[in-house]
Order: structure tokens, then sequence, then C-alpha cells
């Protein structure tokens, strides 16, 4: 059973390695909506992976179908407790930090950019009008 | 390999906590204590697994689930206030 | 390689309490406060299971982690969130601490090593316990053993402690009124997500209450259990639906009911010619009697815990909110 035994060391591995990102992600992101998602997302994945890793190690025994239980809450109750928190800072008044645009793409230039298309396809229909 | 997931798992309660202390916001304070309500039942899988606690997969569950209605009931109570602690 | 996973864990836990403790006394932010105790709990029931108390990390996981950190967040919404610094320092209090914290570290050197079979509490009715279980009541776990059989006479003060906790919070508080102006916002993906899961937490409480001879579990974790699957639909669907579902006037008396379960169970072995709470006069065979009155008696612990949480509950958050400002 050489398979499920390096199938779980690989589960453990990456459910390891995530948890890990996901709480780097939690410290170091600077706006509460931002870390949100690096928590949420890496804790959903990172949880399932483990699990399995667990999973695989035991074998079919009732504990294995009860951490398939476990599984299910946590892919159930997990983006219920994001999607609440979000709705709940953004209802507090917490809004997410936007960085201004850049100089480089203005108002103006967007105008341009769309005239100049206009341009040239009524151009290409002119040609074959003609 | 389950070695090095507990310890991952370790440092990442670290780290959690430390957002728990640091948070600047309510919000970023109920993140960190339901993440580390999870890493504590992934935390309760993979060492009970490990060092052969028993019956540590009950425990497990009922932690998830608990986690979950905590939290729930933590930003219900929020919600009736804003942030600057007076009453909505 | 387990002994050394064994005691980085150990390490880190007991560092992670002293952490905690230290800013939630320096933090002034009763809500942050409130949030590390949750942690607090978290890690203290990390701690219990490592020290294989797997019974007594179920009952913290369940009762500190979840409902007294609700608790506590609904009596600071009565008062004001943050706390009154104080800037005197007194230096006699900072003496008598130091002093009793040096009196207390000197009575642990002469504790003996944790484990140690030789050790005096390991000696007196605890092996006794251990091996008349197997004879005599023929259950896996042995605390359930030893709670509801052996000690069942302080469980059964334990379970009166409980109820009479229950009516002195209704006595002070009363049991809050019908509000018709607190129903929650629509918040349809919670309703859609919740509706399932309380039924899963109810069938699991009922299951954490029978697995109790094999396995973690019995009366007091199954019933807070139970009542935290109220207390979600109570948070989600509003207060008016759930005391609508779960009256509050029946509550005291399914607590009342619960321990006149517990206590005729010891009556009707009174009835035998038994002594009081001897559960071998319940039935012809004595070790199936010891089984029917284990289940009863955790029936009747299980159903006094529900209603007094589930009362204590609707105490306090069925109160008036002062417009104090």
């Amino acid at each position: 059973m050489m398979i499920i035994d390096w199938l779980s060391d690989i589960c453990l591995l990456l459910g390891g390695i995530l948890t890990l990102t996901g709480a780097v992600g939690l410290l170091r992101l600077p706006d509460f909506f931002t870390r949100l998602h690096a928590a949420s997302v890496t804790e959903t994945l990172a949880a399932m992976l483990l699990i399995i890793g667990i999973m695989l190690d035991t074998g079919l025994t009732l504990d294995s179908v009860k951490l398939m239980l476990i599984i299910l809450i946590m892919i159930i109750a997990n983006p219920t407790i994001t999607h609440a928190l979000c709705r709940a800072a953004a209802n507090g008044g917490t809004t997410p930090e936007v960085e201004q645009p850049s100089k480089s793409v203005t108002q103006t230039d967007l105008q341009n950019s769309s005239d100049n298309e206009v341009k040239t396809e009524t151009e290409i229909s002119g040609k074959e009008a003609k | 390999m389950i070695a090095a997931a507990v310890v991952a798992l370790l440092i990442t309660l670290a780290l959690t906590l430390i957002r728990a202390f640091m948070g600047p916001s309510i919000y970023d304070r109920i993140l960190a204590v339901n993440s580390f309500g999870t890493k504590t039942v992934l935390l309760i899988v993979v060492g009970g697994h490990a060092l052969g606690w028993f019956s540590y997969v009950d425990i497990a569950l009922m932690y998830a689930l608990i986690n979950f209605v905590g939290t729930l009931a933590v930003m219900r109570f929020f919600e009736q206030y804003s942030p600057d602690g007076e009453q909505l | 390689m387990i002994e050394s996973l064994q005691l980085l864990i150990d390490v880190s836990l007991l560092a992670f309490l002293v952490i905690i403790v230290f800013a939630s006394i320096k933090m002034t932010d009763l809500f942050a406060v409130t949030m590390l105790f949750g942690i607090f709990s978290f890690v203290s029931a990390l701690l219990f299971l490592d020290l294989d108390a797997v019974d007594v990390a179920f009952t913290e996981a369940a009762v500190g982690a979840g409902f007294t950190t609700v608790l506590m967040l609904s009596a600071l919404r009565l008062t004001q969130p943050y706390e009154n610094v104080k800037h005197r320092h007194s230096l006699l209090a900072l003496f008598i601490v130091t002093l009793t914290g040096a009196a207390l570290f000197y009575g642990i050197a002469d504790f003996p090593a944790m484990g140690d079979p030789n050790a005096p509490v390991h000696q007196h009715v605890a092996p006794e316990y251990i091996q008349l279980t197997q004879e005599k009541i023929d259950i896996p776990n042995v605390v359930t053993a030893v709670l509801a059989s052996f000690r069942g006479y302080d469980t059964f003060g334990e379970t009166v402690v409980i109820f009479s906790a229950g009516v002195a919070v209704m006595l002070l508080l009363g049991m809050g009124q019908v509000k018709h102006e607190q129903e929650p916002e629509e918040n349809m993906v919670l309703w859609v997500v919740v509706k399932p899961m309380i039924p899963l937490i109810l069938i699991f409480g009922l299951y954490v209450q029978f697995h109790g001879d094999f396995g973690a579990g019995g009366g007091f974790q199954a019933g807070v259990i139970f009542a935290s699957g109220f207390i979600l639909y109570s948070l989600v669907f509003g207060e008016m639906y759930a005391r609508r579902v779960m009256p509050a006037p029946i509550l005291p008396r399914l607590a009342a009911l619960g321990v006149l379960i517990y206590g005729v169970t010891g009556l009707i072995s009174l009835l035998f010619n038994k002594p009081f709470l001897d559960y071998t006069a319940l039935s012809s065979n004595p070790v199936s009697g010891q089984h029917l009155g284990i289940l009863l008696v955790e029936a009747g612990v299980g159903l006094a815990v529900f209603s007094t949480i589930l009362l204590i509950y609707y105490s306090f958050s069925g109160r008036e909110v002062n417009h104090n400002e």
C-alpha cells in the first residue's frame, strides 16, 4: 500500500504549506477584506487536505467516516462564516482601501482610444462599401 | 510527515494569535478567533492521530460545530454596536 | 519521535496560555478580551486532550469556547465596551501576590512526578474503580462508570447545583419577553445553510448522550450540544421564533424533570431494599441493571443541563438594553 502512504504524505505536506501561507497572509496583508480572503481560501482547502491525509492514513474504519463528516461540516460552515463576516463588516462601515488610478490611464485617454477604434471600423466598412 | 504538519499547525496558531492581539478593528479579531478554532480542530485531528489520543474524532466534530455557532453568536452581538462603541 | 512531538505541543500550548493571559490583562478593549478568553478556552481544551482527559476536554470545548463567550458578550452589551483604567499602582498588592506565588512554587517542588504510578492519589480508590468497572459494570469508558455509578451521589449533587443555578438566574433576571422589533435582517445565505445544520447538531447531541458509555461523552456534554442547536436557531432566525419553538415557561419544568428522573432512579433502589442509587436493584442481572441505571441517570443529567443552559441564554438575551447615552 505504498501509493496510499505517498498520497497521504503529499496531502499532509500540501496542507501544512497552505496553512502556513494562510497564516502569513493573515498577518501581512494590509486591509481587512484582503485578510479575510487569504484566511478563508487557504483555511477551507488546507483543512480538507490535512483531513484527507489523515483519512488515507487511518484506512477504512468508522473513524474515517466521521472524518469525512468533519470535512463536510467545514466545507459548509467556513464559507458561510466568511460571507457573514464580510457582510457584517460592510454593514458596520468598514470600507476596502482602493488605490487611486495611476496617471498613465486617465479618462480622456480612454475616450481617445475608443474614438480611434470607431474611426478605424468606419474606415474599413467604408472601403468595403466602395 | 505528520510531525511536519503538526509543527506547521503550531506555527500557524502562533501567527493567528499575533493577529488577534494586533487587529485594529473588531472584525479582525473575530476572524482571528474563528481561524484559531479551525486550526484547533485540525490540530486535534492530526495530533490525535499521531499521538494516539482516545476518541479524538468526536471532539474534533463537536469543536467544528461549536466554532461555527460561537462565531455566529459573536457576530450577532457585534451587529448591535457600531465600530466606535455606541449602540445602534 | 512521538516523545519530542508531545513535548513540543505541551510547551507551545502552555506558552500560548501565558501570552494570552498577559495580553488580556494589558488590553482595555473588553470585546478584544472576550475574544481572547475564547482562544484561551480552545487552548485549554487542547491541553486537556494532551493530558489524556478526554471528557474534560469535551466539556471545556462545549461550555468554555462557545457558551461562556456568548454569555460574556451579552453581558457586555449592557455596559461600556472599554475598561476604566486605574492609574494607581499598589505596592502592597504586588507584595502579597508575589509572596503567595512563591509559596505555591515552593509547594510544587514536593509533588510526585506527573503520571507516577506510585503517587498516593493513585493508590486510594482509583485502582479499585478501574478493576471493578470491568467486573461489575462492563463498559469501556471508566470515567462514565465512575461518574454515574460509583460516585453517582456526587453527580446527583452536581445536577441539583446546575438546576439551582438556572433557578437563581431566573429569579434574578426573569426569562425575558418576546420582542417584536428584534427580528434580524434577512440573510439568505445564513438561513439556507443553517436550516439543515440544526437537525444534524441535535442528532449529534443525542449521539453523544447515548455513546457516553463507549467513548467521550455523557449527559453534560450532550445537554450543551443540544442547547447550542436551539441557540443557533435563535441567533439566525430571531428570538421571537425561537421562543415559539421552545417557549420559555417549559424550561424550568424540564430542568426539574431531569433532576426528578435522577432522584426517582435512586428511590426505586430503595424500594427494593438496596441502598440509594444502587443500580443492581433495577434488573434481575446486576450488570444490565447497572447499564439501565446509567442510561436513566445520564438522561436525567442531559435534560437538566439542556434546559438550564437554554434558560440562562433566554434570560441574558431577553434583557432590555438601557439606552444610557
